[in-house]
């Protein structure tokens, strides 16, 4: 807001090469230190020798990776529509149960506490008791673990974002005569969008996690959790590695998925921060 | 220049040209009480009446705390008076509410970041169930207005805060409202902004031909624009003096240069400071009728 005048059109006319150098610019260095440290990863695990059953080198991981493709993938299919079940399942509840919270008053006064408390309590520890309520071998139980832990952080978004709005906005609107209905989605939701979408990428992370930990309890062997639990235990440390890799390919990929939505849905969030 | 407290409700006397009252504020007083009883309890405004006609721009002027925004949301029914009425177009204020009677425009412009220029200048069309044609159509016209036709595309954030405002008030404008109220639309601008958005501002008064109630804590800016203004004084929130600004109509930057725009500021600051001397602040003295009374026949002198 704070621009003197106006501050650069809609995306500058930029050719493709200028672009490419600046991508290059932008993606160069986080590269260059993953490469970095992989190599040190390589050469500490050659240097002194360290036993793979403690630090498995990254080629040998690589390697593994490569061999037992297909099973992995297979494991990791299996995993990943858990992991996108239980994010539908977690962000649409919380996303509705958010929305009805911020409408109706007492809802807000009874169950935002309750909620705030809940997303403190390390849900993880039920993932046993909910194999047992939803089937030990169900990728459904480990969906609900994911849901429930996506739940509560979108819920409280979505209350916030609905209802931390400018009360100036709120005046304005008033001396429209405006209908609530048409408040609420003039202004209250892409209030909104930024808290929920913030929520998300919290809720990607979460739902990989509650997926693959709750495979650690109970779960089918072709599937993430269980292959880097048995492999672990048979102390062939570099197929869990592999495993783990797969987990954060599914993670990070997920996560873009929800940065290219909010892109999409909020064009003006972000080069607005740019900005002003 | 004269002082005359204004009396409402009463048919318009025997002034020149017949217009009609698009506002009318009658035995308006404003408590605003916390909850429990006692302490805190604060008298906003007591007793205001003030008639403003068709096509007058009417500034309220006064210290922080004289209940002049008070006074403004409840002509725009954004609060309710404790006791009194406001008519406008001879409808209680919340009819006029629902009939969108109003431009609104804030000390800040409130443009939502999701909607280019065009799309905030809209808002209140779409609000109101206007076609998208039309919408676009006046847009397009009040944008034209506040000469910002080239920035219909942006986004706010790529404008100025005068720009902003601008929009703002081609927003205030698209509903075509009968009245225009404003709340320190240029308080955040620099001067230099600030003069010509005032410039601005009275070209826009000047071809919409619409009411405006203007309020400002600029005693400059209250005299160049008005036509009356409305001086106001703290605790309890009461109108003091009403300025008649007998310049030209036509307002230019030479304006403010001519002997009577001085002689008006002068008087303007007399009846604000004349308030000051008569109301010392302390929240439990009444205000000494005398001495308010010396005060305002010393400036119509």
């Amino acid at each position: 807001m704070t621009a003197p005048v106006v501050a650069g059109g809609p995306i500058a006319a930029s050719s493709l090469g200028i672009r490419a150098v600046r991508r290059a610019r932008d993606w160069g260095p986080p590269i260059g230190l993953l490469v970095g440290m992989l190599t040190a990863w390589e050469l500490v695990v050659r240097v002194f020798s360290i036993k793979q059953f403690i630090l498995p080198s990254p080629i040998a991981i690589a390697n593994a990776w490569v061999t037992y493709l297909p099973e992995l993938y297979a494991a990791a299919r299996y995993t990943f529509l858990e992991i996108l079940a239980g994010l539908l399942i977690g962000a649409t509840a919380g996303i509705l149960v958010g929305t009805l919270t911020a409408r109706y008053r007492f809802m807000q006064e009874s169950l935002m506490p309750f909620a705030v408390a809940a997303s403190s309590v390390p849900i993880l520890a039920f993932a046993p008791i909910f194999n047992n309520w939803f089937g030990l071998d169900q990728q459904l139980s480990k969906a609900m673990v994911a849901a429930v832990l996506c739940f509560f952080p979108v819920m409280i978004n979505t209350v916030r974002g609905l209802t931390t709005v400018d009360p100036r906005a709120i005046e304005l609107f008033r001396s429209y005569a405006t209908p609530e209905i048409a408040v609420f989605r003039k202004l209250r939701v892409p209030n909104a969008l930024p808290y929920i979408f913030t929520s998300l990428r919290l809720a990607v992370t979460l739902a990989t996690i509650g997926a693959v930990v709750g495979e650690y309890f109970a779960a089918p062997r072709s599937s993430l959790g269980q292959y880097i639990a048995t492999y672990s235990a048979f102390l062939n440390f570099e197929r869990s590695w592999a495993a783990i890799v797969f987990a954060c390919i599914i993670g990070i990929g997920l996560y873009l998925v929800v940065v290219v939505l909010e892109r999409l849905v909020m064009p003006w969030y972000g080069r607005q921060a740019a900005a002003g | 220049m004269t002082e005359r407290p204004d009396i409402a409700t009463t048919p318009p006397s025997s002034a020149a040209p017949q217009r009609a009252a698009v506002v009318e504020v009658a035995g308006v007083s404003k408590v605003f009480a916390p909850r429990g009883q006692g302490a805190g309890r604060v008298e906003a405004l007591v007793d205001i009446d003030l008639t403003v006609e068709a096509g007058e721009f009417v500034s309220l002027i006064g210290p922080s705390g004289c209940g002049k925004s008070t006074l403004l949301r409840i002509i725009g029914d954004l609060i309710s008076p404790t006791t009194g009425a406001v008519t406008v177009n001879g409808k209680p204020a919340p009819r006029a509410r629902l009939d969108r009677d109003y431009g609104m425009v804030f000390q800040a412009p409130v443009l939502f970041d999701w909607r280019t220029v065009q799309g905030n200048v809209e808002l209140p069309l779409e609000v109101s169930r206007v076609s998208r044609a039309e919408r676009a159509k006046r847009a397009a016209d009040y944008l034209r207005l506040v000469e910002l036709s080239d920035f219909a595309g942006h986004y706010p954030w790529q404008l100025s805060g005068g720009m902003q405002q601008r929009v703002a008030i081609a927003r205030a404008l698209a509903v075509d409202p009968a009245i225009l109220l404003m709340d320190e639309p240029f308080g955040a601008l620099d001067e230099m902004t600030r003069e010509r958005m005032n410039l601005e501002l009275l070209k826009v008064w000047e071809r919409t031909e619409t009411t405006i109630i203007f309020v400002t804590h600029s005693i400059a800016e209250a005299v160049f624009l008005s036509t009356r203004v409305v001086v106001m004084s703290p605790r309890p929130g009461r109108i003091s003096a009403v300025v008649d600004i007998d310049l030209p109509r036509a307002r230019t930057t030479e304006t403010r240069e001519l002997e009577a725009y001085f002689h008006l500021v002068t008087t303007v600051r007399e009846a604000l400071r004349g308030e000051e001397r008569a109301g010392p602040g302390g929240d439990d003295e009444p205000p000494d009728p005398e001495a308010r009374r010396v005060a305002a026949e010393g400036l119509s002198a």
